[in-house]
C-alpha cells in the first residue's frame, strides 16, 4: 500500500453485544487501514466478527471503544453525520431478494438513495446511468419492472446499481455472491472488478469464500474470533499462508488441491468466552500435535495474547530464527 | 451390483391455469451399491425435482413417468405401505436447510427416536441407539436433549445426517447438504459422509450447484441442464477435461487458488437458465454457449459417447452422429 492516507482506518476497535452470559466480544481489538482504490477481502468463519466489523465501518453499529476514521476524520454518529457517510460509503448484502422491496419498481429501488440525499433534479439520468453501469441495458427497459420479474443475478445487479448511484468512495459487500448460482457468481464478481477499475471505488468484501478473494482482492485479512490474525497481499497470503488458522482454512477449500486437508475440530468458539492466550490455541494444530511443546512455546500459546501479525507464537519464533540464521550467515 | 436404475424419468409440474412445467425431461441414471454419484447444475436445472421424484416426495398433481428401480422394484408404483417401509430403511434424504427440516419444539434425540421407533427393523434400546447415532455423526450423546435452536448450523446438519442414516438405508440422497455451511464445517460434513460411505457401504447421490465440492467425494459426476443430463463420466475425467462447454463454464466459476489464470479474472456464464416451458430449439444450451456453431439451434442433442465411460450431449463430442 502507498504512503498516501488510507480511505478507511480502524483503530483498536472493540464492539461488544450485551448477553446473558456477559458481553459477546464480536470485534475485539481490530486495527485496519484500507487504501484508496484498494479491494480488501475480510475472510473468516461465521461468528468471527467480520460482518460486525463491516457494519461498524458503515456506521450501522457504534463501537464500544476505539474508532473508525474516514479520510482521517472520525465518523460522526449524528443523523446528519450518518447521512453524509451514506453518500460516500454504501453496503450490499448477501440476499438480493430480501434487500429489494417486492412492491417497488426497480427504478424506485435505485432512486431511493438519490431522494434521501436531495438530488432529485438529475434523478432519471443518474438511475439510468447506474443501471447501465451495473450491466442492465438498456436501462429504461428495467424502470417499470418489479423484482419478481428478473433473475437473482439481475436483482444483485439492481442492488449494486442502487449502491453505486451516488458514486460512493467505499463499497462494503457482505457475501455478495454466496446466495447466487455458480454461473452468476463470476458475472457479479466481474462487475465488481469493473466498478473498481472504472469508478476507482474502494471495496471491502466480507466473505468466507477464499476463491472469491483470489478472484477480486488485492489484500486479504483473516479474522478469527473478533481479531485479525493475518493480513497480506492476496498472492502471498493465499499461496503461502503462515498463520495455522489460515493454513487450515485454505487446506479445506476444494479449490486448492495441493494441500492435505487439515480439518479443525469444532466450530468457532463463543465470543462471550474468548480463550486466554492465543484465542486459536484450543483448536490449533500446532498446539494439538505437540509441535508447540517441542518448540517450547506452549505456555505462551496458552497464556500470552499474540498482539502481533501474523498472530501466532510459532510463526514469530520461526521468523526470528530465520532472521538469526540470516544474520549468522552474513 | 446395481442398486438404483432410473429409466427415462420425466417430472412435470402442474401450474394452475398456466402451461405445465417440465422440470425433468428424460433422465437415465445407474448407481451401484456403495457408489457415490455427484449431480451438479444451476438452480432450476431439475436436480432437486429428480431427487424428490426418487423418493416420491413431489406435490400431488405432478406427473411423473419412467421407472425408478431400487433393487429392481419400481418405487413409482409401490403401494403406500411398501413405500413407507422403503423410505428411511432403504432410501433417505438430507436437505439443505437443517433449521427448517427439524421440528423446532422437539428435542433432536426424540426426533431421531421417533424415526427409529416407526421405521427401524428389530427392537433394541432406542435411547441407546440415538446416543450411538449422535456419536457416529460427531456429536456428544448428551446433545440428544438439545432443541434445534440450541445447536449451530453444522451441528443441525449433523443431526439430519444422523436422522437419515438412523435406519441404515442403502441409498442416501444429499441435496445441497453443505451449501449453507462455513468452509471448515463443510469440510467436516463432507468427511463425515465419506466415512459413513466407507463404513456402511452407503450409496450417495450428492446434489449441488458447486462442482468443486464434488471433487473429492464422488466417483462419478452427472451434470444437468434444462431437465436433462448434459454430461456424465468418471469424476477425475470430468474435472480434468470436461466434454461439454456447460461443464467447463460451471467448473471455471470456482477459481483454483494459486492459479494465475483465475487471478483477478472471475469467470461466469452469461445469461440465465432457460424457462422450462419455453426451451430453445436444438441444443437447449446453445444461446449461452461460447462454442455454439451454426447447426446447434437445429440439432436435437442427446448423450453421445465422449471417451471411455463418458457421455455428453454436445455436437462437438467425438461420438456425435452429426456432420461437422
Amino acid at each position: 500500500m502507498s504512503a498516501a492516507e488510507p480511505l478507511v482506518e480502524v483503530r483498536d476497535l472493540h464492539v461488544e453485544y450485551p448477553g446473558r452470559d456477559g458481553p459477546a466480544r464480536a470485534v475485539d481489538g481490530v486495527n485496519l487501514a484500507v487504501g484508496e482504490g484498494e479491494t480488501l477481502a475480510l475472510v473468516g468463519e461465521s461468528g468471527c466478527g467480520k460482518t460486525t466489523l463491516a457494519r461498524t465501518i458503515m456506521g450501522l453499529q457504534a463501537p464500544t471503544s476505539g474508532e473508525v476514521r474516514f479520510r482521517g476524520e472520525p465518523l460522526v454518529y449524528s443523523r446528519r453525520g450518518m447521512r453524509e457517510h451514506r453518500r460516500r460509503a454504501q453496503m450490499i448484502f448477501q440476499d438480493p431478494t430480501g434487500a429489494l422491496n417486492a412492491r417497488q419498481t426497480l427504478y424506485e429501488a435505485v432512486a431511493e438513495g438519490i431522494r434521501i440525499q436531495g438530488l432529485e433534479g438529475e434523478e432519471e439520468r443518474l438511475v439510468a446511468d447506474a443501471l447501465s453501469r451495473a450491466g442492465l441495458r438498456p436501462p429504461e427497459s428495467f424502470f417499470t419492472r418489479y423484482p419478481y420479474e428478473i433473475s437473482g443475478g439481475q436483482r444483485q445487479r439492481v442492488i449494486i446499481a442502487g449502491a453505486m448511484v451516488l458514486n460512493p468512495s467505499l463499497l462494503v459487500a457482505d457475501e455478495p455472491v454466496s446466495a447466487l448460482d455458480a454461473s452468476v457468481r463470476g458475472e457479479i464478481l466481474a462487475l465488481m472488478l469493473s466498478l473498481v477499475r472504472e469508478a476507482g471505488v474502494t471495496v471491502l468484501v466480507v466473505t468466507h469464500d477464499l476463491g472469491l478473494a483470489w478472484n477480486v482482492a488485492d489484500r486479504v485479512a483473516v479474522m478469527y474470533l473478533g481479531r485479525i490474525v493475518e493480513i497480506g497481499a492476496a498472492e502471498e497470503l493465499l499461496t503461502e499462508p503462515r498463520h495455522p488458522y489460515t493454513r487450515a482454512l485454505l487446506s479445506v477449500v476444494p479449490e486448492t488441491k495441493q494441500m492435505e486437508p487439515q480439518i479443525l475440530k469444532g466450530e468457532t468458539p463463543d465470543p462471550t468466552r474468548i480463550p486466554s492466550g492465543c484465542r486459536f490455541h484450543p483448536r490449533c494444530p500446532v498446539v494439538e500435535s505437540g509441535e508447540a511443546a517441542r518448540l517450547g512455546i506452549e505456555e505462551s500459546c496458552r497464556g500470552e495474547d499474540p498482539l502481533f501479525l501474523p498472530a501466532c507464537h510459532a510463526v514469530r519464533l520461526a521468523s526470528s530464527d530465520e532472521h538469526e540464521a540470516y544474520l549468522h550467515e552474513r | 451390483m446395481t442398486l438404483l436404475e432410473v429409466n427415462d424419468l420425466h417430472v412435470t409440474y402442474a401450474a394452475g391455469s398456466g402451461a405445465p412445467v417440465p422440470a425433468v425431461r428424460g433422465v437415465d441414471l445407474r448407481l451401484d451399491v456403495g457408489e457415490t454419484l455427484g449431480l451438479a447444475g444451476e438452480s432450476g436445472c431439475g436436480k432437486s425435482s429428480l431427487a424428490a421424484a426418487l423418493l416420491r416426495l413431489l406435490p400431488s398433481g405432478t406427473t411423473v413417468t419412467g421407472d425408478v428401480l431400487l433393487d429392481g422394484e419400481d418405487v413409482l408404483t409401490m403401494k403406500p405401505g411398501r413405500l413407507r417401509a422403503v423410505r428411511w430403511t432403504e432410501l433417505a434424504i438430507v436437505f439443505q436447510g437443517a433449521l427448517h427440516t427439524l421440528n423446532p419444539v422437539q428435542r433432536v434425540g426424540d426426533q431421531i427416536g421417533e424415526a427409529l421407533r416407526l421405521h427401524a427393523k428389530g427392537g433394541g434400546n432406542v435411547t441407546k441407539r440415538v446416543g450411538e447415532l449422535l456419536e457416529l455423526v460427531g456429536l456428544p450423546a448428551r446433545r440428544a436433549r438439545a432443541y434445534p435452536h440450541q445447536l449451530s448450523g453444522g451441528q443441525r446438519q449433523r443431526v439430519l445426517i444422523g436422522l437419515a442414516v438412523a435406519c441404515e438405508p442403502r441409498l442416501l440422497i444429499a441435496d445441497e447438504p453443505t451449501t449453507a455451511l462455513d468452509v471448515m464445517v463443510q469440510a467436516q460434513v463432507l468427511r463425515l459422509l465419506e466415512d459413513l460411505q466407507r463404513e456402511f457401504g452407503l450409496a450417495i447421490i450428492f446434489i449441488t450447484h458447486d462442482l468443486s465440492t464434488l471433487a473429492n467425494i464422488c466417483s462419478r459426476i452427472a451434470v444437468m441442464y434444462a431437465g436433462r443430463i448434459a454430461e456424465q463420466g468418471p469424476n477425475d475425467k470430468v474435472f480434468a477435461d470436461a466434454a461439454h462447454p456447460y461443464t467447463r463454464a460451471l467448473a471455471a466459476a470456482f477459481p483454483v487458488i494459486g492459479d494465475p489464470a483465475f487471478r483477478m479474472r472471475p469467470s461466469g456464464l452469461p445469461g440465465d437458465p432457460p424457462d422450462p416451458r419455453d426451451l430453445p430449439s436444438g441444443c437447449p444450451f446453445h444461446p449461452r454457449c461460447s462454442e455454439a456453431i451454426e447447426i446447434c439451434p437445429r440439432t436435437p442433442v442427446e448423450l453421445w459417447p465422449a471417451g471411455e465411460l463418458r457421455e455428453a450431449a454436445c455436437v462437438h463430442v467425438s461420438g456425435a452422429p452429426v456432420p461437422r
